[in-house]
């Protein structure tokens, strides 16, 4: 078997504002004919520029040196791609090697049919008619999956739901016959349930058309689903390089160990919250909620003359004081919705929605404003949820200020300090701003923001999704500590039913809209009585590839449609 | 153990805005930042110290050794010569930039708090105000600026203007065409903002609008502002020297006003005289080029992806940490509390990594 590419010592250099950095560093790896190499690490570990470097992708700042010996599946010319012309790298591209992006939203140009888009690849490298090229683009839709592809070769990119898309970028990708595909983060930007189905896809390209998968991802489920072989990179080097089944049974590496450890499973907080249920106090289910819904309604108001979105609909439950509700669901379900309907952002158009003794439908932000020094919210995304031109200590002061507590960030600071401590962050931290602290030491930050005022109800909107997996671990613990000390109620929005699982009593599952099943972790997860929930479940993948292979037995068995 | 101290503040030196950005700068970038501020430096010299530089007064016609003489040629005596009227050019010229000032910094402050103000109340709530408000300056700006420079000089000093009838004419006619820039800009950062996470997480603590609109929104609207500022002030060149072409400008006796003496020129340059037009000419087209230069490079430098960077040589530089925590994870040796504990501070809270 014949290598499609060989990297060999490669670095590549980067120009900034700080002078030189380095992001890859001697790294050598080689993919062989038909099989599938995951690159995984964590952000910033030099990933994702190893995978463009091969297609020669790298921006006009980077400088590489080494080699990147590209073979072509005939096996008849062999490129090596750092120092190749332009001209002859248009050629490689497609021809040889191709690639799948993460976002499948952007990566094609709205203002195309697809069938052009696609066919805008053979365009390149060599003279078809017009009939011609229509022709393979429908046949290459039909092999990826898209149902009737001779009528929707005209459609464009919007009518596409997002999976489609990604079906459609995979295409592009097939279209010249490429020996080697390489695909970054292919599913971070999909749903559980239709990543299973894109994996599945990629799965197709290698068997069936033979081609070999460079797989950038940092989700260890992806990697025991899909990889032959795994490549650990930290800090642009490789540090760890085997067949995907030892790597995860038998990780040799320290850092693989922990890597792997950090990955959330499904199962793991039952202990815990069986734990918390025995330690309640009598008559603690008595109490009156912090959080009540009952067939909660949110409208999004339309364009003119048409119906709005109905993002949530008939949605009922409860949250007790000190209780944790987990709510999942893919995106469009209307979890963030919920949310922040809850936190008073978005209008309530019809049901109940009681917030601490509030009536949500119809209030005026006057009378609520009091009542929000009882309510902390966590953000999804900690780049933004900070003020940029305001230090830590004066961002986490600010709801002390507005609320009186303290006149200005100066009063404030003894508490600040207190609240860095809580949430681990060294005092010293607050006199930096934003941009100076990593992602998970900003979503601590904004943590610390919002527990300033002891707040009776956290809600965190997937405070989780933007860290990577170590990273992520660690807010976790963070975040079921602070509820143990002190107290208060959250409602957990997540898209990952393993992280859920770790923190909530409770778990709610919504699906467009409708809460479809609520019940104990124990209740939902292990024997889930919807078909949803069960399909669900079954797509997330686990990071160990032999229980995985079986799990994805199972799942082709429930991927009927869903009623 | 402790090998590398990171130290958060930068140098004094490299905080001051425009210095920074002339050291950040390589290049071509440089260059035209540098040619910018050093065109914009001599402008501003020039202003400032008129009456020194200057060898005549800007309505001085004669010397104790007589009158200058109409249209004189360049000579030891008058360098650039002498103006149909009997006027030193040079000294013309110098003093026309004390008035190409004036007007620039009175146009400027007119409309730059008006449009701020205005865009960031039309912006942050929207609405009716919003829709008003935009359609009013989109009306401002189908009319033509100069024609209204000519109704207000008409209206402050009857169209014979004194110093500051004349700049006061120029600047207000300005304001107006300015505002809705101010407005615009302002107000599609507003909404932009508005949108952004830190904006709502201020509302979910219950901060008060006002305070979300200059604490939260304000201070992160205003990168675009110092571009306009530059672009602006050539405009207010343009109109003046546009009224003073025209003949709506400053009387010589009042001010000296480059506009003006172009238009004087006129007759001249049909006939071979070259120097009345050229010197006053060429003093607007360099600060309008001098300002715009100065404008547009801090627009490139402020942009990342404009940004030029010095090359890198191969495999150069050092790896940056990956992750805050190596391997971080729950299984860490000692537990969360180790990781990034006071362990890890040096005295003066400062991060030490070993």
């Amino acid at each position: 078997m014949t290598n499609v590419v060989e990297i060999e010592e490669l670095g590549v250099s980067f120009a900034t504002d700080a002078g030189a950095v380095k992001a890859v560093d001697g790294v050598s790896l080689t993919v062989a004919e038909g099989e599938v190499l995951a690159i995984v690490g964590e952000s910033g570990s030099g990933k994702t520029v190893t995978a463009k470097t091969i297609l020669g992708l790298l921006p006009e700042t980077a400088t590489a040196s080494g080699a990147v010996l590209l073979t072509s599946r005939d096996n008849q010319s062999t490129t090596d791609v750092i120092a190749v012309s332009k001209q002859r790298l248009r050629e490689v591209r497609g021809r040889d090697v191709a690639m799948v992006f993460q976002e499948p939203s952007t990566a094609l140009n709205p203002v195309y049919p697809v069938g052009w888009q696609i066919a805008e690849g053979l365009r390149a490298h060599g003279s078809y008619s017009r009939s011609e090229a229509r022709e393979r683009a429908i046949e290459v839709m039909r092999l990826v999956g898209i149902p009737e592809p001779e009528v929707r070769v005209k459609y464009y990119p919007h009518q596409f739901s997002g999976g489609q898309k990604q079906r459609i970028v995979i295409a592009m990708a097939l279209v010249l016959n490429p020996g080697l595909i390489v695909a970054d983060e292919p599913t971070t930007a999909l749903d559980v349930t239709v990543q299973a189905e894109i994996l599945d896809l990629l799965r197709r390209c290698r068997d069936e058309f033979g081609a070999a998968i460079v797989l950038i991802t940092h989700n260890m489920g992806v990697v025991a689903d899909l990889a032959d072989r795994v490549a650990v990179m930290y800090q642009g080097k490789v540090i760890e390089q085997a067949d995907s089944r030892t790597l995860f049974s038998a990780p040799r590496e320290e850092y693989t160990k922990r890597l792997l450890a950090a990955v959330p499973h499904v199962g793991q907080g039952r202990a815990i919250t069986r734990e918390r249920a025995d330690t309640r106090a009598e008559g603690w289910s008595g109490q009156a909620p912090v959080v009540e819904a009952k067939g909660l309604r949110i409208q999004y108001p339309g364009r003119l003359g048409r119906p709005g979105f109905v993002a949530v609909d008939d949605v009922s439950f409860q949250i007790l004081p000190g209780e944790v509700l987990g709510l999942v669901g893919e995106s469009g379900s209307g979890k963030t919705t919920t949310g922040r309907a809850i936190a008073g952002l978005t209008r309530v158009t019809g049901g109940s929605l009681r917030v601490l003794g509030h009536e949500m439908n119809g209030i005026r932000e006057r009378e609520f404003r009091k009542s929000r020094k009882d309510i902390g919210f966590v953000f999804q995304d900690p780049a933004s949820s900070f003020n940029p031109l305001l230090t830590i200590a004066e961002c986490v002061a600010e709801p002390l200020i507005v609320h009186g507590r303290a006149r200005d960030p100066q009063a404030a600071r003894a508490r600040v300090d207190e609240l860095l401590e809580a949430v681990q962050l060294p005092r010293a931290y607050g006199e930096r701003f934003p941009h100076e602290l990593s992602g998970g030491q900003r979503q601590r930050a904004s943590l610390a923001r919002a527990l300033a005022l002891d707040p009776q109800l956290l809600i965190a909107d997937e405070p989780t999704s933007a860290l990577d997996v170590s990273v992520q671990a660690r807010v976790l613990e963070l975040f079921a500590e602070l509820q143990r000390e002190l107290g208060f109620a959250a409602l957990f929005i997540s898209h990952d039913l393993a992280v859920v699982d770790l923190l909530a009593d409770r778990i709610g599952v919504l699906y467009q809209g409708r809460l479809v099943e609520e019940g104990t972790g124990e209740a939902v997860l292990e024997s889930p009585k919807d078909r949803y929930t069960q399909r669900l479940l079954a797509s997330l993948p686990v990071p160990d590839p032999a229980v995985q292979a079986q799990r994805r037995q199972r799942l082709h068995e429930l991927r009927a449609p869903l009623a | 153990m402790p090998t590398v101290s990171v130290s958060r503040k930068r140098p004094l030196l490299s905080r001051i805005p425009v210095v920074h950005q002339v050291r950040q700068s390589v290049g071509l970038q440089r260059g035209m930042l540098l040619a910018g501020l050093a065109i914009t430096g001599i402008f501003l010299i020039a202003a400032f110290f008129a009456p020194a530089i200057a060898p005549y007064g800007f309505s001085q016609l004669h010397d104790a050794s007589g009158s200058f003489g109409a249209q004189q040629p360049p000579s030891p005596a008058h360098i650039w010569g002498t103006t149909v009227g009997g006027y030193d050019v040079f000294s013309r010229v110098v003093w026309g930039s004390q008035t190409a000032l004036g007007v620039i910094v009175v146009s400027v402050v007119l409309s730059i708090f008006a449009g701020i103000f205005l865009g960031l109340v039309s912006g942050y709530f929207g609405g009716w105000l919003d829709r008003v408000l935009v359609v009013v300056c989109d009306a401002v700006y189908a009319f033509p600026s100069l024609l209204l420079a000519i109704v207000m000089s008409i209206v402050i000093s009857g169209g014979q203007s004194k110093l500051w009838g004349g700049i006061l004419a120029a600047a207000i006619s300005i304001t107006v065409v300015f505002i809705p820039q101010y407005f615009r800009v302002i107000r599609a950062e507003a909404v932009r903002i508005k949108a952004e996470a830190y904006v709502e997480s201020a509302r979910v603590v219950g901060a008060g609008n006002g305070r979300i609109m200059f604490r939260h929104v304000l201070r992160n609207a205003t990168r675009t502002l110092p571009l306009i500022f530059t672009l602006n002030s050539s405009e207010a060149i343009l109109t003046l020297a546009g009224l003073g072409f025209l003949g709506f400008g400053i009387e010589p006796t009042a001010a000296s006003e480059w506009g003006y003496d172009l238009n004087k020129a006129l007759s001249d340059v049909t006939s071979g005289i070259w120097w009345t037009a050229l010197y006053p000419g060429l003093a607007i087209v360099l600060v309008v080029l001098g300002v715009t230069l100065v404008g547009e490079s801090l627009n490139d430098l402020a942009d990342p992806r404009l940004r030029g960077r010095r090359a890198v040589a191969k495999a150069s530089g050092d790896v940056a940490e990956t992750s805050v925590v190596p391997g971080g994870t729950l299984a860490a040796p000692g537990g969360v509390g180790e990781l990034e504990g006071a362990g890890l501070l040096g005295d003066d809270g400062i991060e030490v990594r070993s």
